[in-house]
């Protein structure tokens, strides 16, 4: 029984970790840049959360006052910080998103103080069936991943906006010659990442209420890991990725003997998968021409 | 045979032997307050592990973000030899003593370097750079979750401050090492070769260049170097905790790296220099309430700077008003005259664009086009 | 030692069950000027990534001086002899014309200098470099490139690339010199140096040459051999003229 409790454990925390992963896989696929920052928009989902929480009581109103507050998060450092170095090199635009995650952190510092700050949303109880005794937040933060990665698929899939995500992260030039605003479609690909962070900053509250400045760097490094071991720009790959790596950190948290290295057996299967498979599960094989 | 020796290629060692004669003067004559000394062993401390990166990032073009991951398994190693050797021999706190942890830091990390070598021949890019991190973090985490009583745990290894005023003229010594192996390798036929693979593999296998073999060659000595700032590093704080190694840590090297311009060393010193400086200045000066805006003026500094130096809209005016550009303006411009031969030992080429590094663009494949052709029939 | 310098036997190799090349065969005697003519997509290049190692054929096989190569990775197929250009052009664009040849002298027997011997500035280094560049200077100025020798590569004309690439490859002291399309994109004037300068190289080196070319003109007048892919079978082999009058080949041009 304990076994399929670590494993029902392991996707609700794979799911938080492929909500952030496919924030990270869709900027990757449009905007071709690893955004260092998504990890703190966690942070500021969860502190955003923390303060609406307190002066509404109500946790609707929080969150969806949270979601817009990454949105434009999200929103203005594409715009202020990456936005114009689009063309100059990956490398300058990856040491700039380093710089936003510094500074995300350390306004979250500044504002918030550095000791940690509780919100309390109440227990949500325990779910019994049989001898299987479920914490009612992990099936809560299991079926919304769910809902949340079949609406983005189907939204990627089946609307306009969508299609033009994915022709942009074919080619950029040709879908610009095809007539789509790619400006508008990136913006639209950090919007989407940054509430798919608010909402993983809420499950990381249900799980432990309390948010730190720091709360996002730790996850934000295991997502990236998640969509990396998927495949990076791959959307299933993502999810994959990320519900791998819930499995597997569960069970090994579950394991007396190893579960202090639990963060280094994960980042050595990283290792292991991408050596056989230097693109990831789901990653594409582009091989250069010769 | 006459040598032919261009003094302008030795330039940096002199700066940095003339910075260090003076400090040692200056210290001597009781010029020097402890915090500067201090300031002084950080510097050293990062210019070693920046040069040694921009090995990797600069002249071999593979992004590492697990550099710490090799100063902290110097720092540990060879703190711990340090200690036991200060506790059980007659060596003591000597200085004996510390080149032999120099050297066991160095050796440890070479391995290392060489274990991380073996997945950059498989992948490139940002698929490089996680494994860098990771391997970054598996490194901080194992010391972390170490037994108590060898590596000290969570709590941190306490190591021997080598107790001298003197400490920042070893760090002296070993970046004029460091630059010296660094540079003579790279102005020898296997710098040539190691630039050829960072600008372009293809055409160096087909040119006969063991690409393995100077792929790990460079892990390891970009480790090695690594290891040997690590187990200075120890020697300059009473404690060291794994914690302080981590991927910021890596990135922070990384940083100095990309601001001191791709593959340059001199510039690789230079943001090292700065930076540190401004990390440590910004500690001091920023106290109490203050200290957490330490981490605000460095990173909007950091963004700042990369936007200034990279933003597209800017080309222009930065092309007028580069330091070069300035330079050239004060000299009296005569187009007969003709450079020196450039095929020789001279110039390291260190022009680089940075999108070669991180490439994410590569060339379109058909759809029916595996990665590799299909097994040979017949089995052999 | 083998009448032929390169010998190919029934060379084939598929991508995902599709054959791209089948059933090449191929002799080509010391000092010979061999040409491969074809269609895009005939599979050309794709034969030249067999012979230099980047790909490994499905079927067949194929000797140098005798000795069979397939199995050998790329740094080794050029140690065994196979220098190659390529279609799109790849120099070391961040480095100097010299330093491009120099690299391409690397692994020279006469240009032997350690790590450690460089890293100490031991005296064998100073005597390598200086072989090194002296040797590469030669090179330069049989392809005509000396005066640029200090140039990024980047920064040549498009013509002096393709002959910096030559010029790499003839480093490398190779016995069969593989040139893809090694007149592409070049003027009529530089076109008829490009035939001087490879009968030229022909003759100092004692080399091979296998070429790639569409422009029908160059390889009438530098191979007195060639042979007509499409679709990757041969189509036509044998002399120069009698191949490209054949009416197959004429077929598979013009369309007709």
């Amino acid at each position: 029984m304990e076994i399929i409790t670590t494993i029902i454990n392991g996707l609700s925390l794979g799911g938080i970790y492929a909500m952030i992963a496919l924030g990270y896989t869709m900027v990757y696929g449009i905007a071709k840049m690893l955004n260092f920052a998504h990890g703190d928009i966690i942070m500021a989902g969860a502190y955003a959360i923390f303060v609406f929480f307190n002066m509404t009581g109500h946790p609707v109103i929080a969150i969806v006052c949270a979601i817009v507050i990454c949105v434009i998060i999200g929103v203005s450092i594409e715009k202020l910080a990456y936005k114009p170095l689009r063309g100059a090199s990956p490398l300058a635009v990856l040491i700039t998103a380093i710089g936003m995650s510094y500074l995300l952190q350390s306004l979250a510092q500044i504002i918030f103080g550095s000791a940690p700050k509780m919100v309390i949303m109440g227990d949500l109880g325990v779910t019994t069936i049989g001898s299987l005794r479920i914490q009612n937040y992990t099936l809560i933060t299991l079926v919304c991943a769910i809902i949340v990665m079949v609406a983005l698929t189907l939204f990627v899939k089946f609307t306009n906006t969508g299609r033009a995500m994915t022709a942009v992260s074919e080619d950029k030039g040709a879908a610009q010659l095809m007539g789509i605003n790619v400006n508008k479609i990136i913006s639209i690909t950090f919007a989407i990442g940054s509430s798919l962070a608010a909402l993983a900053g809420l499950f990381y509250l249900l799980k432990a209420p309390s948010v730190i400045p720091t709360l996002g760097a730790m996850p934000g490094i295991k997502a990236f890991t998640a969509a990396v071991i998927g495949g990076i720009g791959s959307i299933p790959g993502a999810m994959v990725g990320g519900f791998l790596l819930g499995i597997i950190e569960c069970i090994v948290n579950a394991l007396p003997g190893i579960s202090p290295y639990v963060d280094a057996i994960e980042f050595a299967i990283l290792i292991i998968i991408l050596l056989v498979r230097p693109t990831g599960i789901l990653g594409k094989v582009r091989r250069e021409k010769v | 045979m006459k040598k032919n020796i261009q003094w302008k290629n030795f330039l940096n060692y002199f700066v940095v032997v003339i910075l260090g004669i003076i400090f040692t003067v200056l210290t001597m004559s009781g010029g020097l307050s402890t915090s500067f000394r201090y300031l002084l062993e950080q510097i050293t401390i990062a210019a070693i592990a920046a040069v040694s990166l921009s090995l990797v990032v600069g002249f071999l073009g593979e992004l590492s973000l697990g550099h710490a991951g090799f100063m902290c398994a110097g720092a540990y190693i060879g703190g711990k030899v340090a200690y036991l050797l200060a506790e059980n021999t007659g060596l003591g706190n000597s200085l004996i003593t510390m080149i032999i942890a120099l050297v066991v830091g160095a050796i440890v990390a070479a391995v290392l370097g060489l274990v991380i070598g073996l997945p950059a021949l498989r992948l490139k890019g940002d698929y490089l750079a996680i494994v860098t991190l990771a391997f970054g973090e598996i490194v901080k985490f194992i010391f972390m979750n170490s037994d108590k009583k060898t590596f000290g745990g969570a709590l941190g290894l306490d190591t021997p401050r080598f107790n001298s005023k003197y400490l920042f003229i070893v760090g002296f010594v070993l970046i004029l090492i460091t630059l010296a192996v660094v540079q003579n390798l790279m102005r020898s036929k296997h710098g040539r070769a190691i630039t050829a693979i960072r600008d372009n593999e293809i055409a160096a296998r087909a040119t006969g260049i063991n690409v393995t073999k100077y792929k790990l060659i460079v892990f390891m000595i970009s480790s090695m170097f690594a290891g040997m700032a690590g187990v200075l590093y120890s020697y300059a704080n009473y404690t060291i905790q794994s914690s302080k190694f981590d991927y910021n840590y890596s990135i922070e090297i990384l940083v100095m790296v990309v601001l001191g311009g791709m593959g340059s060393i001199n510039g690789s010193m230079i943001a090292a220099t700065i930076i540190t400086v401004l990390n440590v200045e910004l500690a001091t000066i920023l106290t109490g309430n203050l200290a957490v805006l330490q981490r605000l003026v460095y990173s909007l500094i950091l963004i700042l700077l990369v936007i200034y130096n990279n933003a597209p809209a800017f080309k222009n005016f930065r092309e007028k008003n580069n330091f070069r550009a300035l330079a050239g303006r004060l000299r009296p411009h005569n187009p007969s005259r003709i450079d020196n031969d450039e095929g020789q030992w001279a110039r390291i080429p260190t022009k680089i664009k940075m999108d070669e590094i991180l490439s994410t663009d590569f060339a379109k494949v058909d759809s029916f086009s595996p990665d590799k052709p299909d097994k040979p029939e017949g089995g052999h | 030692m083998s009448e032929y310098v390169l010998e190919t036997k029934d060379l084939g190799i598929s991508f995902g069950g599709l054959k791209a090349v089948q059933d090449v065969n191929l002799s080509i005697k010391r000092r010979q000027l061999y040409g491969l003519v074809g269609p895009n997509g005939a599979g050309k290049t794709t034969i030249f990534n067999m012979l230099t190692g980047v790909y490994q054929p499905t079927t067949g096989t194929f000797y140098l001086e005798g000795e069979e190569l397939k199995g050998l990775n790329q740094e080794k197929i050029n140690h065994k002899g196979i220098a190659r250009t390529f279609q799109n052009i790849r120099l070391f664009n961040n480095m100097s014309v010299i330093r491009n040849v120099m690299v391409g002298l690397h692994n020279q027997p006469e240009f032997k200098c350690g790590i450690v011997s460089s890293i100490f500035r031991l005296p064998s280094y100073y005597k390598t470099e200086k072989a090194m560049r002296e040797k590469a200077k030669s090179i330069l100025r049989i392809v005509g490139l000396e005066d640029e020798r200090n140039n990024l590569a980047c920064n040549l004309p498009y013509g002096k690339q393709r002959k910096l690439e030559i010029a790499r490859a003839l480093a490398t002291n190779p016995k069969l010199l593989l040139l893809d399309e090694p007149a592409a994109g070049m003027n009529p004037q530089e076109t008829a140096d490009l035939v001087e300068i490879v009968k030229s190289i022909r003759d100092q080196f004692d080399l091979t040459v296998l070429l790639i070319e569409h422009d029908m003109k160059f390889v009438a007048g530098l191979c007195d051999e060639i042979t007509v892919l499409n679709f990757g079978t041969v189509l036509a082999q044998g002399k120069t003229n009698d191949c490209l009058n054949d009416p197959e080949v004429v077929k598979a041009y013009l369309g007709g």
